[in-house]
């Protein structure tokens, strides 16, 4: 016996849990498999929908504006800016109050751990009072053993990059924390859980402690920024004991992998995905599928996906559905791979277009135009895979996410809308395709 | 012209060939080197694991992993002693983007440890080699098994093992089941009467043809201590018409791993792959009702040990309710079946995550009417095996554990669901409730006259195998 759903979503990251979340709305039983955890975990946790033209212009002040104008085979382009706009609406509704930007279409300005300024859609509330476009003087806070938050350098990166506004960067140990290379789940772990920290002058709560080191920096400012380590499953309560210990407004600036705020956001998708009844199934790997021909010859004739195959640490169990969504991810995730003669898709072996000499693939510049940034498959506008032809590949599969070709969500900062407008779209056709 | 258009790696232009250099010509273990270098340090394993989020002191599984299999390449280095604070959860496996074997890294590493730097005279040796050779202790204890549970119970015998052995006082040792299942099993007649009962159950199912076989790996703990896991697997199998048989089985090797055990575990596991591959050969699949048995004999053996059969063993190894659930309508034939069973919190065990079985037990016993179960979590229970038995890490064990004990508390049941013994050892502990396993209520929704109750009269008859039950049965549950 197959174990058997209505639509099953293979990826468990960002446009892999919005198809899961967006079939569940159709009234269908949904299963999201997933096999390592998502690349949710080197998230920002900012929502990028279009930070920057593929021609390079920007920093878009609206993205919906050029929108409009992406070339034939983008992923916006496939789905429309209408899609988009739905599956903000979407999102808004999943997160709630924990992410802002949702009272306009324009892109907030949200300064990143090296003091760069970040185009994007939406953020999550713990960022929000340090907005670029907010001319307070700011307080930016680092901490000795956490070296990828260097708060003097990028304060001066801020004031250089022409932010309205002063900004001091002091460096700071945290109260509780011996060891050089202690994990960013251990800070959020001691303030999560207001734990007790010896302070060489007796004991006292973490938050405390932090709170006391911090206000003898002030210099009146009205904001200070922190790594993002404010937390983790009481991330909102951590903050505001925070300011209201200050006295001052307290926010997170995104910083690279691993990330609290992309973790957390994983967390509230997985939140609403087990409200919505959808299955998650973990750890275990789609390796392949059987599928079979319709039956019927020409236009009609496209193969189906009868089950897709997981493995079960060694032995293949056979997993049913009507309809598929492949959300496996890119390069990175692993959605797509590449050996020395060619790039792929590896559980359906859906079509890729790549040049088979290796060496055409990336550019000799290091921040040039690189082709394998758009490897992917190609879709329709219903976001089904097609074939070398242009063909189908199969009747009952979509692709979303960064498996699909013909965007750089690096160059653009377009990958989380990405995923949001194309997963939204996979999976609302599936639902909506088993409910006839 | 750019560096990068020019290949490096080619020594002859436009030949493709890839030549992999013998880099240690001299090893004659296994090469973890592609493992190492897939790393490229994203740190995702760092933030799941449970023991650095409590403990800065250990340096997490990046470090266990990649970065000490390169520092040992230098001869200067030795493993680090902080190896033993791995827990051997193994959510770093689960996490790792790259397919960096971390796991196998840090049994290896564990294994190097205790054979090249820890004394095989030093207390902790022993203590780490009693605990992790619980079986041995338990076949004993077992013999007597009231005594046994007195003399643990007394105050004196937990001073000592804390004073002299490092045993943690504040843990009760588990009762010793005054019948294993192996002494069950041969009074109820064994395989015969069990392939007797199986035809039995084929005829009233009216089902034809090939005689259905699996091989129980039942491992210590269901044997010792909770045998009616043991006994619902038996009469649950039994209704679909399999035959069961009990091979000869020693430990499924996982407390050995986590304690750096290597050869003790080795040589268990030459005796179970010998044992389960004839029953493979027989026809049968192998059953684990413990989930770290199952990851153990699927993930473990063949990573670690190359034994002949192995990867035999490894392929035809399943989890109890998944096998039943893949090669019968488990979910159809639950349907319109009835257990009263009091509200569940359902824990899944990081070694079940690891196998793909997370969702799966509240899957398939909410299909019965009566059950009501709530997954309390992804948290990690803290226990490892072995682990929180430690003095020196149980304090760990329960700053690890408290994430589950609130959520268990939150949820509606006030009875604990997991699959894995020693997660159910740290609910127990954490929270006060009695825990259950799956099997178990499904034994009471299928199997009349049977849930938990230990009724000879039952056991010896045939009668145990007519139909499910149905709706308007009342059972109670865990009537013992």
């Amino acid at each position: 016996m197959a174990i058997t759903d209505d639509v099953l979503v293979i990826g468990g990251g960002l446009a892999g849990a919005t198809a899961a979340l967006a079939a569940a709305e159709r009234g269908v039983q949904v299963r999201l498999l997933t096999y390592k955890q998502s690349t949710l975990r080197h998230a920002s946790g900012l929502i990028d929908v279009l930070g920057y033209a593929p021609s390079g212009k920007g920093p878009l002040a609206d993205p919906f504006d050029t929108l409009e104008t992406l070339p034939e085979g983008h992923p916006y382009e496939r789905v429309g800016s209408d899609a988009v706009r739905e599956a903000l609406l979407f999102f808004d509704a999943i997160v709630g109050d924990a992410y802002a930007g949702e009272h306009t279409d324009a892109n907030a300005l949200v300064p990143t751990s090296s003091g760069a300024i970040k185009p994007t859609a939406r953020y999550p509330a713990g960022v929000a009072p340090g907005l670029a476009s907010d001319p307070r003087e700011t307080l930016l806070v680092g901490f000795e053993t956490l070296p990828e938050f260097d708060a003097p350098l990028a304060a001066a990166h801020l004031e250089e990059t022409g932010a309205p506004f002063e900004a001091r960067g002091v460096t700071l140990s945290f109260p509780g924390i011996r060891r050089d290379d202690a994990k960013v789940t251990r800070y959020a772990h001691l303030l999560d859980r207001d734990e007790t920290v010896d302070v060489g002058r007796g004991e006292t709560s973490a938050r405390a402690a932090l709170a006391a080191i911090v206000r003898d920096q002030l210099e009146g400012e009205s904001r200070v920024g922190f790594p993002p380590i404010l937390g983790d499953d009481n991330h909102a309560t951590v903050r505001r004991d925070l300011e209201e210990r200050l006295g001052v407004d307290v926010f997170e600036v995104p910083s690279g992998p691993p990330s609290l705020p992309g973790m957390r956001l994983e967390d509230r998708l997985y939140d609403a995905l087990d409200d919505t009844g959808v299955r998650v199934t973990t750890g275990v790997p789609v390796v392949d599928y059987e599928g079979a021909d319709n039956g019927r010859s020409g236009a009609s004739s496209t193969k189906r996906i009868e089950h897709v195959l997981v493995d079960r640490k060694g032995r293949d169990v056979p997993y049913r559905a009507d309809e598929y969504v492949l959300a496996t991810g890119g390069l990175v995730g692993k959605g797509v791979r590449s050996e020395r003669e060619r790039v792929f898709e590896p559980i359906f072996d859906c079509h890729v277009e790549a040049s088979p000499d290796r060496y055409d693939w990336f550019d000799g510049d290091a921040f040039g135009d690189h082709p394998f940034a758009r490897f992917g498959v190609t879709v329709d506008r219903e976001l089904r895979p097609l074939d070398t032809e242009g063909d189908l590949e199969f009747a009952n599969l979509r692709a979303a996410g960064a498996v699909l070709s013909g965007y750089d969500f690096a160059a653009e900062k377009s990958g989380s809308g990405v995923s949001l407008a194309t997963g939204f779209v996979a999976g609302d056709r599936a639902g909506s395709e088993v409910r006839g | 012209m750019s560096d990068a258009t020019r290949p490096t790696d080619d020594h002859v232009p436009g030949d493709d060939e890839f030549d992999p250099i013998e880099v240690f010509p001299e090893a004659d273990e296994m090469d973890l080197r592609p493992g190492a270098d897939n790393c490229y340090k994203c740190s995702t394993c760092d933030t799941n694991c449970p023991v650095a989020e409590v403990d800065d002191e250990f340096p997490g599984p990046k470090f266990q992993g990649p970065e000490q299999w390169r520092l040992k390449r230098q001869s200067d280095h030795d493993v680090d002693d902080s190896i033993m604070k791995c827990s051997n959860c193994m959510r770093c496996d689960h996490a790792c983007p790259s397919e960096v074997p971390l796991s196998q890294m840090h049994n290896s590493a564990r294994g190097e440890y205790v054979d090249e730097r820890m004394s095989k005279r030093s207390l902790e040796y022993w203590r780490n080699r009693l605990l992790s050779n619980y079986r041995l202790m338990a076949h004993l204890g077992s013999k007597v098994p009231r005594l046994t549970n007195f003399v643990m119970g007394l105050t004196l015998t937990s001073v000592f093992n804390e004073k002299v052995l490092g045993i943690t006082s504040e843990r009760e040792f588990p009762e010793f089941a005054t019948e294993t299942f192996r002494e069950w099993w041969r009074a109820r007649g064994g395989s015969d009467a069990s392939r007797e009962r199986a035809q039995a159950a084929r005829e009233e199912r009216g089902e034809s043809g090939a005689e259905k076989r699996v091989a129980y790996f039942h491992g210590c703990y269901s044997n010792y201590n909770t045998p009616e896991v043991g006994k619902a697997l038996v009469r649950v199998y039994e209704h679909f018409g399999y035959e069961v048989v009990v091979p000869e089985q020693r430990c499924s090797g996982t407390p050995m791993f986590a304690n750096g055990m290597l050869d003790d575990a080795r040589r268990a596991a030459d005796t179970n792959v010998s044992e389960l591959a004839a029953a493979i050969e027989d026809g049968a699949d192998v059953i684990a009702s413990c989930t770290s048995c199952s990851m153990s004999l699927r993930q473990e053996y063949p990573e670690l040990f190359d034994i002949d059969g192995v990867d035999d063993v490894s392929s035809n190894t399943w989890e109890g309710l998944e096998y039943l659930r893949v090669h019968e309508d488990l979910e159809g034939e639950l349907e319109g079946t009835r257990a009263d069973v009091p509200n569940l919190a359902y824990h899944v065990p990081c070694h079940a995550r690891n196998q793909g079985l997370d969702g799966q037990a509240i899957e398939v016993l909410t299909t019965i009417d009566g059950v009501e179960a709530q997954d309390v979590g992804e948290s990690c229970s803290g226990i490892s095996g072995t682990y929180g038995w430690k003095e020196e890490h149980y304090e760990t064990s329960m700053q690890i554990g408290e994430e589950m004990f609130e959520h268990m508390e939150r949820a509606d049941g006030d009875t604990g669901l997991t699959e894995c013994p020693t997660c159910a050892m740290q609910m127990e502990h954490g929270t006060g409730y009695e825990i259950k396993h799956p099997l178990e209520v499904l034994e009471a929704a299928l199997v009349p006259n049977s849930p938990g109750t230990e009724r000879a009269a039952t056991d010896g008859g045939i009668d145990e195998t007519v139909g499910p039950n149905r709706e308007g049965q009342d059972e109670p549950f865990g009537a013992n």
